[in-house]
């Protein structure tokens, strides 16, 4: 488990290094994810690795996580409720419309990619 | 007996916040467990709602709960890197779809911003509310960050955030079904542009295919609304 934990560790630093030596606008875990991603498929632990349990273990518990910041809305129900209706119609919304329209885009585009293939106007990939 | 002292020895000790945490999210697990895995029973929910109680009962203050509760925080840097690994399990399936993710990815976290920003401006929010509402979408850090860059507040704009993932881990795959979206790739990709990282610990839950296309939408969605917010913004207010 210790070895996993260096090696997210080490990902999670070398990506918070990289977002500021060349001010990339993403967190320096997101990068730290892609380096790791590299990695994996250069060589991929073994499923019983402590790496693998490690991460495994992480993101079986990743909503616990946020219970921390999330409480912070505590010092804001004041607030929130001042303006409950703006709130509560931004998120729920705002929420839905971001929703159905991105299932849509990334539907019709999935569907679309093998219908251009198929009729010789594109030659694709796989 | 120095029952006071005692006391405000407890409430400052980093320990109190883990431990009130744990036990909170233990229960929440529990009550998840005998709904049915019923999915308004949200463990993230349910903790914070539980804490929220506890700290007001006990007359906690949220900072000195944070002393504890940000060393549990402090695991999401390598939660994140972990992504890594269903992207990888999934990553035949990711190439195959390039162009739809990033198409879904481009245009969601450009209609994110504008929905948030319209809708409450439009029904009367301040505008301070309606600049912190902005990057609400997008994950915690970043969403903070792009707040304070164009005028909203950080702390508000980290509880709208949180709130929108809650909604997505809540609401996102029964929304999902109801529109007829049984593609796991889609199903992933929507949730984690609209809901983040608290939208991709449920889809985790739901299926490999799911939590992986979840979490790269949710990668790819920080480059997005970072790209998007100055643009967007400026012309919406």
């Amino acid at each position: 488990m210790i070895p996993g934990l260096l090696a997210l560790l080490g990902c999670q630093l070398a990506g918070e290094f990289l977002v500021r030596a060349f001010g990339i606008p993403i967190p320096g875990p997101v990068v730290g994810m892609v380096l790791l991603l590299v990695a994996l498929q250069v060589r991929e632990p073994a499923e019983d690795s402590g790496l693998v349990r490690t991460m495994e273990g992480l993101l079986r518990h990743l909503q616990l996580l946020f219970v921390p910041a999330g409480t912070g809305v505590v010092q804001y129900l004041p607030l929130l409720g001042a303006s409950l209706l703006p709130v509560v119609a931004g998120l729920l919304v705002g929420w839905l419309v971001t929703l159905a329209v991105t299932a849509a885009v990334v539907a019709v585009l999935l569907a679309v990619g093998p219908w251009l293939r198929r009729t010789g106007l594109v030659h694709g990939g796989r | 007996m120095h029952l006071d002292e005692a006391w405000a020895a407890l409430v400052d000790s980093p320990a109190l916040g883990v431990a009130l945490t744990l036990a909170a999210y233990r229960i929440s697990l529990w009550l998840r467990a005998r709904s049915g895995n019923h999915p308004l029973v949200n463990p993230v929910l349910i903790s914070i709602a539980l804490i929220g109680v506890v700290l007001w009962a006990l007359d906690i203050d949220y900072a000195e709960y944070l002393t504890g509760g940000q060393l549990i925080s402090l695991l999401l840097g390598p939660a994140t890197v972990a992504l890594a690994w269903p992207m990888h399990k999934e990553l035949a399936l990711v190439k195959r779809a390039a162009v739809p993710i990033l198409g879904g990815v481009a245009i969601g976290s450009g209609v994110a911003v504008v929905t948030a920003v319209v809708v409450t401006r439009f029904l009367g929010g301040s505008e301070e509310l309606v600049l912190s509402m902005a990057p609400k979408s997008t994950t915690t850090p970043v969403a903070l960050a792009l707040s304070e860059s164009i005028g909203g507040v950080p702390a508000l704009t980290a509880v709208l955030t949180i709130l929108t993932g809650i909604t997505g881990a809540v609401a996102g795959p029964r929304v999902l079904t109801w529109l007829r979206v049984r593609d796991p790739r889609v199903r992933g990709l929507a949730v984690g542009v609209s809901s983040h990282g608290i939208g991709t610990a449920q889809m985790l839950q739901e299926s490999r295919t799911e939590g992986a296309f979840s979490g790269l939408a949710m990668a790819l969605t920080a480059l997005g609304t970072s790209l998007w917010i100055p643009i967007l913004v400026p012309l919406l207010t």
